[in-house]
């Protein structure tokens, strides 16, 4: 049972991959970038674990920087996705722009939180 | 208005000293008025100010023989000579520029005096006001002592012209439109009038002279007095903005008097009293402080010391205390009022009373001795057998040479307040507790007073504490000091003070603890007992420790009083306060700098995860436009958003939000400009390799 369970795990998880790899270059690039943000916010949390909260300010803004940015990217593939129905009429720089446009507004806030 | 305040002021100063002191002490002009001149009169860089300050300064040093400072002439004699050569006809400048000069002695050559001359003579014949008579003769009898013919034009016509300006009651008018009349300007025109006389060509005609008599004399009937016949000058109505003052009235009403009597041929019909009343008003302000008071007060002494009226003798005692122990003389002096010897004369006690006896003399006509040496008047107190205690002393002065009668004023009893003071025995003192029951009673200590003791008593509230003593004079007498108290102070400076009454030539106390019990609140303990008697003619006062008596009391009630909290120190709040200790919040704990550092280099980590990341992907440039404008465009929107990140560090680093919301304003108009271009031509590029 745990040998079917563990092969039918990698059966799975190949089976994600192949079609993962499907998916248009720019879609991964965004995926990419998710990733390295959540990344990026897991280790301020781990440091914060360790050191404490003191200046919790500073700690808020690094992390809402990075979740922040991530949760931008997704928005982003979202309207760049072509098989995405909804957002079939929307050009992609328009949802690029709109992206940069965000990310400095946030990126505002989020230095003038850093102290 | 400040200044008459202060004059008024001074005025209620004068009355308030005089009525504390009764009769004030007087003294003729001595060495303290001398250093008080040199210390009121102070010049700046040699100058006074006005040249009628300078005249106050110079004319007082002069009449004290102070020495003048040569700097004053360097620095007033340009100011005189300038107001005497310039050709200006204030009558005001003119006179107080002579009068400085007829002092300081400035080099003026003649001409400079005619033409001053002949100016006043005009001002003489225009005039209609007392002022600018006076300013003028003042000037001219000034000049005249030059050597220089200054006949007045029409004397009769001026004397006319300043006496139609007095009224019934002997005072003046200052001119024929005023009013008011004032005894200040009564002196000043009888200063000016006899100025008049003295530089008419020819005689002036005695009945005038005669009227003008008539008025000094109804101007003394309004004289005033103090309650120790001190008389002095003062203005009817007080006026207050012209309010000059008894000391300034009376300076002047005296200059005008005494100036007048020298021209007069006969003799000026004003009792002697008067004048030595006058002479004690001023000698009685003591010192001034201020330079005009001073000034009026010397120079109205001056012309006190030589009138020819009647010159007025004070008789003064040099010290009111008299030591029966060192065996002191009574000592009298009697002067003129600026200290100059008096004519032969004799002084005698008439009276002398004890103060507590008023209306008994306990002696009678002493007649005094004279050491001409130190030309005093001396009496041997000791073989008048007089007691110690304050004394009211009655002296009259009688001179040898009957011509002299009326010349000077001695005046008639002249009263002088002394205290004789001696050293009071004291003895049979006796101190012990009695037990309230009068059967059974402790023996009574006996004590020394003249030093103290360590007596150590108990007494409990049922017992009483008895004190008692003599006080003998040296003559044998029965003695009643000011102050006999006996105080009782307790371990916290607690204090008891009780009186000690006399009776049947002894000095008792008995403090019945009973009846005190309330009073001393209850405190039981440890009490410190000292005795003190004083005054004034006792000179060996003391203040003793006896001893401490240790009292045992019963229990407070709840309703007793409490004692009194004890003064606190009214210094002690200027003294440092008490620390105070801030609590600060503790400083948070902060990682080590290592570990920090250790968590910068993760975070980058994960960029670089990303970067490669990008490369495994196969990122590329292809889309990058190739053509020249689009290139451009692309290159500034990349290099507009590497600015506005940079921007953001800085804002970190340095800048504050104003500032980067202002630079970023600008630069976000930019970037959308840019970028609109760019994604567009994009897009277009796009669309078009699509449609292809």
């Amino acid at each position: 049972m745990a040998k079917s369970t563990s092969s039918d795990a990698q059966m799975l998880v190949r089976s994600l991959h192949t079609a993962y790899a499907a998916t248009p270059t720019n879609l991964k690039i965004i995926d990419l970038y998710v990733v390295y943000a959540i990344v990026t916010a897991v280790i301020q949390v781990v440091y914060m674990g360790i050191v404490g909260s003191f200046p919790f300010n500073s700690f808020l803004s690094g992390v809402l920087s990075c979740v922040g940015t991530a949760v931008l990217a997704v928005c982003l593939r979202i309207q760049v996705n072509k098989e995405n129905k909804e957002f079939k009429d929307l050009p992609p720089e328009r949802a690029y722009a709109d992206f940069v446009l965000c990310n400095l507004v946030l990126h505002l806030v989020v230095m003038n939180f850093l102290g | 208005m400040a200044r008459n305040l202060r004059h008024l002021g001074f005025l209620a100063l004068i009355c308030a000293s005089l009525s504390i002191s009764g009769a004030a002490v007087i003294r003729p002009i001595n060495d303290a008025h001398r250093s008080a001149a040199l210390e009121i009169f102070v010049p700046t860089d040699g100058s006074f100010g006005s040249l009628e300050e300078a005249y106050e300064a110079l004319r007082t040093f002069q009449i004290l023989g102070v020495e003048k400072s040569p700097e004053i002439s360097h620095a007033t004699c340009p100011v005189v000579v300038e107001k005497l050569g310039s050709s200006s006809f204030i009558p005001k400048d003119l006179f107080h520029a002579l009068r400085v000069n007829s002092i300081l002695g400035c080099q003026i050559d003649s001409r400079t005096f005619e033409d001053v001359a002949s100016k006043l003579q005009a001002v003489i014949k225009d005039a209609n006001s007392l002022l600018d008579f006076h300013y003028a003769v003042g000037g001219l009898l000034h000049i005249k002592d030059y050597g220089i013919n200054v006949a007045l034009l029409d004397t009769d016509g001026t004397f006319h012209s300043i006496k139609a300006l007095s009224q019934s009651d002997g005072r003046w008018r200052y001119d024929s439109n005023s009013a008011e009349s004032s005894t200040y300007a009564a002196g000043i025109a009888l200063e000016t009038l006899a100025g008049v006389v003295s530089l008419a060509d020819k005689e002036v005609d005695q009945s005038k002279i005669g009227i003008v008599e008539h008025d000094i004399v109804k101007l003394f009937d309004s004289i005033k007095s103090y309650d120790d016949d001190t008389l002095y000058f003062d203005e009817k109505h007080i006026d207050a903005s012209e309010y000059k003052g008894p000391l300034t009235t009376s300076a002047s009403v005296v200059r005008g008097v005494t100036a007048f009597a020298e021209v007069a041929s006969g003799r000026l019909n004003i009792p002697s009293d008067k004048m030595l009343g006058l002479a004690k008003f001023f000698l009685s302000i003591g010192i001034p402080g201020s330079t005009k008071d001073l000034f009026n007060q010397i120079e109205s002494l001056s012309c006190l010391e030589n009138n020819r009226v009647s010159i007025p003798l004070i008789l003064s005692l040099p010290s009111m205390v008299f030591s029966l122990t060192t065996r002191d003389q009574l000592k009298v002096e009697v002067t003129t009022v600026l200290g100059s010897a008096a004519p032969p004369l004799t002084v005698s006690l008439v009276q002398a009373f004890r103060s507590d006896s008023k209306d008994t003399p306990v002696m009678e006509n002493q007649e005094l001795q004279f050491d001409s040496e130190n030309t005093i008047h001396y009496l041997d107190i000791i073989p008048l057998k007089l007691d110690v205690g304050k004394y009211k002393l009655m002296f009259e002065i009688s001179l040898h040479d009957p011509e002299n009668i009326n010349t000077y004023a001695t005046g008639g009893h002249t009263s002088v307040m002394a205290f004789i003071t001696g050293s009071i025995k004291i003895d049979k003192a006796e101190i012990g507790i009695f037990d309230s029951d009068p059967g059974n009673s402790e023996t009574l200590q006996k004590l020394d007073l003249s030093r103290d003791s360590t007596l150590s008593l108990a007494a409990n509230h049922l017992q009483k504490l008895h004190l008692s003593f003599h006080l003998t004079t040296p003559l044998g007498h029965h003695f009643k000091p000011h102050q006999v108290f006996l105080k009782l102070r307790h371990e916290t400076n607690v204090e008891h003070i009780f009186v000690m009454e006399s009776s049947a030539r002894q000095f008792k106390i008995v403090l019945d603890f009973l009846g005190l019990v309330e009073k001393i609140y209850y405190l039981s303990g440890k009490y410190e007992i000292e005795l003190t008697v004083g005054d004034a003619a006792m000179e060996n006062s003391f203040l003793q420790a006896l001893g401490h008596i240790e009292l045992d009391l019963p229990e407070p009630p709840e309703k007793a009083a409490r004692p009194p909290p004890l003064p606190v120190d009214p210094y002690s709040r200027f003294g440092p306060k008490q620390e105070i200790a801030h609590i600060f919040r503790s400083a948070e704990r902060r990682p080590p700098k290592e570990l920090s550092l250790a968590f910068l280099a993760l975070t980058f980590l994960p960029f670089v995860g990303f970067l490669i990341g990008l490369m495994r992907l196969g990122v590329n440039l292809k889309s990058f436009p190739s053509s020249a404008v689009p290139a451009a465009f692309s290159t500034l929107f990349h290099a507009g958003i590497a600015a506005a990140l940079l921007l953001y560090v800085l804002f970190w680093l340095k800048l504050d939000l104003f500032t980067t919301l202002k630079v970023l304003g600008f630069l976000g108009v930019f970037l959308v400009f840019v970028g609109h271009r760019t994604l567009s031509h994009h897009a277009s590029a796009t669309a078009k390799l699509k449609s292809s």
